[in-house]
C-alpha cells in the first residue's frame, strides 16, 4: 500500500498507538481519581496493601498471559490455588512433629506447593497438548475437581495451619525488604522475568507463533506440543508461587479460597492488550491490567460514592470496554 | 454486441497512493475477456471495482449502458454480477448444499425446504460435472472441489457476469480442463466472463479478448487471436523476455537423500527414490497423487514408516527439527495457512524456523534486523516498510519471504512444493533462477509442481506419482508432458513412441 522503496531501520519505534497506551492511561486516570477522592489513597499503607493483594492474581496472570498468547485458556487456576494451599497446609501440619517449627518446615511447605502446582499444570498440559482435548474443557473439568477436592480435604470447613507455624510463616506476607512487602517483590520479579521471556526469548516467540497459527509453527519446526505444555506447566508453577505468598496471609484454606481468581486473571490479561484468541501477548500490559482491577476495588472501598458491591460490575464493564477499544485500534490500522 | 458491464477511466487510490490509473474495461455477453498482468498490476483492484467490493475514486461504471454505482457487493450481486474469489468464501463447517443456499435458503412455511434445496444443488453440481455429495461438509472437500462449489453457487444466482480470480491456481491439468469446459459452456449460455490467470496457456486457450495491465495502467486490449503467450508475457512485463528457465546444472554422483519404502498411511505406499548432490529432481502427478504427503512424510510432518537417509545417516522419524538439523527443509505449498504467520511482522516470520541461530537464551534483535536486510536484497523482497505484516505483502513477495525463511537454516536439501503458485511471471523467473543457482551451488532441490512446464523446465530428472505410489521416473529427453501424463494416469505402460 505504501511505495516500494524500503527505507532503513530508523524512525520505526515511535508509533505508540492508543491501543498500547490505553491501559496505561486508564491506570493513570484511576490513580488521579483515587488521590482526589481520598487523601489516604497514596499513603504508604494503602499502596502496600493494594500491591500486596494484587500480587496473587498478578503472579498467576503473568502465567496466564503465556497460556492465552499460545492460544489456550486455563479456567482452573482459582481452584488450583485453593487445592495447592490445602495440600501445603496439610503437609506442613503433618511435618511439624518431625521438622519442628522453623525454616526447614517453611521450605518444605514451599516445595510441596511448587510441586503440586507444577504437577497440576503438567496434568492440564498433557491432557491439552498430548491428548488433544480442548483447553476450555480440560480446565473447566479441572476447576470443578480441584474445588471439590479442597472442600473434601477440609471436610467442608477450613484447613488451618498449625498455630506456631503460622506465626513463623506470617512474615513472608507481611514483612519485606527495604519496606517493600515480599509479595510485591516476588510479583515484580515474576513480571520482569515474564516480560523478558515474552519479548526476548525463543520461548516467547514460539508461544506467539503457536497462538497465531499452529500449523505454521509446526511447519517451522517449533515443538508445538512441548511449547503448549510448557505454558500450562509455567502457569501451574506460578499458581504454586502465588499460593506460597497467600497462605501466610490468613494461614488457612477452604473451599472458598481463590474463588473467581481465574476470571480476574483472564480479565487482567485481556485488559492488558493480550489477544484472547492468541498470537500476541504483553506481560507488562497484564501487570497494568491487574493494577487497574485492584485499584477499582480499592477506590470503591475508600470512597463511598458507589457501593463496593458493584465492584464486579465495574470490572466487567472495563473488560468489555478494553476489548472494544482494542478492536477499534485494529481496524484503524 | 453491447457491453453488460463497462468501466470507463476508473482510477483508484488507497490513501495518497493511486494504484489504478484510468483503466477501461468492458464485458460482453457470450465472451470471455481475460485480464492479465503481474502481481500488483491492478488486476485485483479492477475486479473488485467491477464486483462492487471497492468503489472507484474516479471514472464510472456502466451497467447495460447506464451509469451505476455499487455501494457494496450485494448491490452488484443483485444485478447478477458475481465474483469468485481466490480465497474461498465458503463456510467450511457447513455442507455443500448449505453453502450453496447460504443467505437465500428455500423455505416451506417457517422451515427449511431441505429436499428442494438438495435437488437443486444436485442439479447445479451436475451441470458442472462435479461429483460431490451435496451433504458433504466443505471442510472435507479437496481444494478443486471447493472451487467447483464456489462456481456452482454463482450458477445458482443466475450470474450474468462472472468475475473469476485465478480459478485454476490450485487445480491440476485435468481439473483445469474440466473447469475450462464449464466456463466455455457458461459462455455459450450467454454469460459475460472476466477471467484472470497467471497461466498464459489457459488464456490463449479460452479467452476471446485480452486486456493487459501493467503498474496500474491499461496497456492494451486486443483480440486473443494471434496474441501468443510470449507476446502476452512481454506486454505484462514491459520488456523482452529471454528463456523463462535457466540452464540445468549437472548433478554430482553422490546421493544426499535416500528414501526407501516410505509409506504414509492413507496417502503413499512404498515410495523409494534417491536425490543426488546438485540435482533438481521434479515430482509430477495429479492432485491427490500423494506428492505433498510423501514430502511431508519425509521431513517428519506426517507419521510415516520406512527409511529416510540423509548423507547415509538415518533420519529420526516424525521430527521436523531433526530433519532441519540434518539440512533437510520443506517449503509448503500452502504459504498462507502453513508457511507464514500473516498477522506477524516480516522479521518474526523470517527467523521462526532458524530462531536458535539468533541466540539460545535471548533473541538477538539486531541480528534479526540484519537478516531481514539481507533477505530483502538477496531475494528481492519488495515491502513497503520493514514493520509491515507478512499478510500485507503481495503473493510473490510472500513466496520470496518463505524462501528466505527456509534458506536461513542453510539447508543442503530443499523440497519446494508448488514454488510458483499464484505468482506472476516476473517473480516466477526469479524463483526459477534461484532454484537453479541453489543446485549450481551444490545444494539439492526437489520441486513438486502441478505445472508441467515448470517441472520439465527445471528438473534434470522427474519422478511421476500416481495414486499414492511412484509410477515412473524420467530423465533427459524422456521428460515430456506426454510421458509424464501417461505415467501419472497409469495408461500406456512404456509403449515408447506412442503408437
Amino acid at each position: 500500500m505504501t511505495d516500494t522503496t524500503a527505507t532503513g531501520a530508523p524512525a520505526r519505534r515511535f508509533r505508540v498507538s492508543f491501543q498500547t497506551l490505553g491501559p496505561v492511561l486508564a491506570l493513570i486516570a484511576l490513580i488521579v481519581l483515587g488521590a482526589s477522592l481520598n487523601s489516604n489513597f497514596l499513603s504508604y499503607g494503602n499502596v502496600t496493601n493494594v500491591l500486596a493483594r494484587s500480587a496473587f492474581i498478578g503472579i498467576i496472570a503473568v502465567g496466564m498471559t503465556f497460556v492465552i498468547t499460545g492460544g489456550g485458556i486455563d479456567l482452573s487456576v482459582g481452584s488450583m490455588a485453593a487445592f495447592v494451599a490445602g495440600v501445603m497446609i496439610m503437609a506442613m501440619n503433618a511435618l511439624v512433629p518431625s521438622l519442628g517449627v522453623g525454616v526447614p518446615l517453611v521450605l518444605a511447605g514451599m516445595a510441596v506447593a511448587m510441586l503440586t502446582g507444577l504437577a497440576a499444570g503438567l496434568l492440564n498440559g498433557l491432557l491439552i497438548a498430548k491428548a488433544g482435548i480442548e483447553a476450555f474443557i480440560v480446565t473447566l473439568g479441572a476447576m470443578g475437581i480441584y474445588r471439590s477436592l479442597t472442600t473434601w480435604l477440609a471436610d467442608g470447613g477450613t484447613l488451618s495451619l498449625d498455630f506456631d507455624a503460622r506465626s513463623f510463616y506470617r512474615p513472608v506476607y507481611y514483612d519485606g525488604l527495604f519496606g517493600i512487602a515480599w509479595p510485591i517483590i516476588v510479583f515484580a520479579v515474576v513480571a520482569i522475568l515474564g516480560e523478558i521471556a515474552m519479548r526476548k526469548t525463543p520461548f516467547g516467540r514460539h508461544c506467539a507463533s503457536l497462538g497465531a497459527n499452529e500449523q505454521v509453527a509446526r511447519y517451522s519446526a517449533v515443538k508445538v506440543d512441548l511449547v503448549r505444555m510448557a505454558t500450562y506447566v509455567l502457569l501451574g508453577g506460578l499458581v504454586g508461587l502465588a499460593t506460597i505468598m497467600y497462605v501466610p496471609r490468613l494461614g488457612s484454606a477452604s473451599g472458598s479460597t481463590g474463588v473467581l481468581w481465574e476470571l480476574e486473571a483472564i480479565a487482567a490479561v485481556i485488559i492488558g492488550g493480550t489477544v484472547l484468541k492468541g498470537g500476541f501477548g504483553r506481560v507488562w500490559g497484564t501487570v497494568v491490567g491487574v493494577l487497574i482491577l485492584s485499584l477499582i476495588d480499592n477506590i470503591l472501598n475508600l470512597a463511598s460514592i458507589v457501593s463496593p458491591y458493584l465492584n464486579g460490575a465495574i470490572q466487567g464493564v472495563i473488560v468489555i470496554l478494553a476489548v472494544v477499544l482494542q478492536r477499534q485500534g485494529k481496524s484503524a490500522d | 454486441m453491447t457491453a453488460i458491464l463497462e468501466a470507463r477511466g476508473i482510477t483508484r487510490s488507497f490513501g495518497p497512493i493511486e494504484v489504478l490509473h484510468g483503466v477501461d474495461f468492458d464485458l460482453v455477453p457470450g465472451e470471455i475477456h481475460a485480464l492479465i498482468g503481474e502481481n500488483g498490476a491492478g488486476k485485483s483492484t479492477t475486479m473488485k471495482i467491477l464486483g462492487g467490493y471497492l468503489q472507484p475514486t474516479k471514472g464510472e461504471l456502466l451497467l447495460d449502458g447506464r451509469p451505476v454505482t455499487f455501494p457494496d457487493q450485494r448491490a452488484a450481486e443483485a444485478e447478477g454480477i458475481l465474483m469468485i474469489h481466490q480465497e474461498f468464501n465458503l463456510a467450511l463447517q457447513l455442507t455443500v448444499e448449505e453453502n450453496l443456499f447460504l443467505g437465500r435458503e428455500k423455505r416451506r412455511g417457517p422451515f427449511l425446504d431441505t429436499r428442494a434445496m438438495r435437488a437443486e444443488a444436485r442439479e447445479w453440481l451436475a451441470r458442472l460435472d462435479c461429483h460431490v455429495d451435496p451433504r458433504a461438509r466443505v471442510s472435507d472437500l479437496s481444494v478443486p472441489n471447493r472451487q467447483m462449489v464456489e462456481i456452482a453457487r454463482a450458477l445458482g444466482r443466475n450470474a450474468r457476469v462472472l468475475i473469476m480470480d485465478e480459478p485454476t491456481a490450485v487445480l491440476t491439468g485435468r481439473e483445469t480442463d474440466v473447469l475450462l469446459e464449464q466456463i466455455a459452456r457458461l459462455k455459450a449460455q450467454g454469460a459475460a466472463i472476466l477471467y484472470t490467470s497467471h497461466k498464459l496457456d489457459e488464456i490463449a486457450r479460452i479467452a476471446d479478448r485480452v486486456t493487459v495491465l501493467r503498474d496500474g495502467s491499461h496497456i492494451t486490449t486486443r483480440s486473443a487471436d494471434g496474441f501468443t503467450e510470449h507476446a502476452m508475457a512481454e506486454a505484462m512485463v514491459g520488456r523482452e523476455l529471454s528463456d523463462l528457465f535457466p540452464d540445468r546444472p549437472a548433478p554430482a554422483d553422490d546421493v544426499v537423500l535416500e528414501v526407501e519404502n516410505l509409506t504414509v498411511p492413507g496417502h503413499v505406499r512404498d515410495a523409494s527414490f534417491k536425490l543426488r548432490r546438485g540435482e533438481v529432481l521434479g515430482f509430477a502427478g495429479l492432485v491427490g497423487a500423494g506428492r505433498t504427503e510423501l514430502m511431508e512424510g519425509i521431513v517428519g510432518l506426517r507419521s510415516a514408516t520406512g527409511g529416510v537417509k540423509v548423507n547415509g545417516q538415518p533420519l529420526r522419524a516424525g521430527s521436523v527439527r531433526a530433519a532441519r538439523e540434518a539440512g533437510l527443509v520443506y517449503l509448503t505449498e500452502d504459504r498462507k495457512e502453513k508457511g507464514l504467520l500473516l498477522g506477524k511482522s516480516l522479521t518474526e516470520n523470517l527467523t521462526l524456523l532458524a530462531l536458535d541461530r539468533f541466540g539460545r537464551l535471548f533473541i538477538d534483535k539486531q541480528a534479526e534486523d540484519r537478516a531481514l536486510t539481507k533477505a530483502f536484497s538477496e531475494f528481492d523482497i519488495r515491502a513497503g516498510d520493514r514493520s509491515m505484516t507478512a499478510g500485507s505483502l503481495s503473493g510473490g513477495n510472500q513466496q520470496k519471504l518463505l524462501l528466505a525463511k527456509t534458506m536461513l537454516t542453510e539447508p543442503q536439501i530443499v523440497i519446494i512444493d508448488e514454488p510458483t503458485r499464484g505468482i506472476d511471471i516476473g517473480t516466477k523467473q526469479q524463483i526459477y533462477d534461484f532454484i537453479a543457482a541453489l543446485a549450481a551451488d551444490g545444494k539439492s532441490v526437489i520441486v513438486v509442481s502441478s505445472e508441467l512446464p515448470e517441472v520439465i523446465g527445471l528438473s534434470s530428472r522427474v519422478v511421476v506419482m500416481g495414486r499414492g505410489h511412484i509410477a515412473g521416473e524420467l530423465t533427459g529427453d524422456q521428460i515430456t508432458e506426454d510421458a509424464i501424463l501417461r505415467r501419472a494416469m497409469g495408461v500406456g505402460e512404456l509403449t515408447g513412441a506412442s503408437a
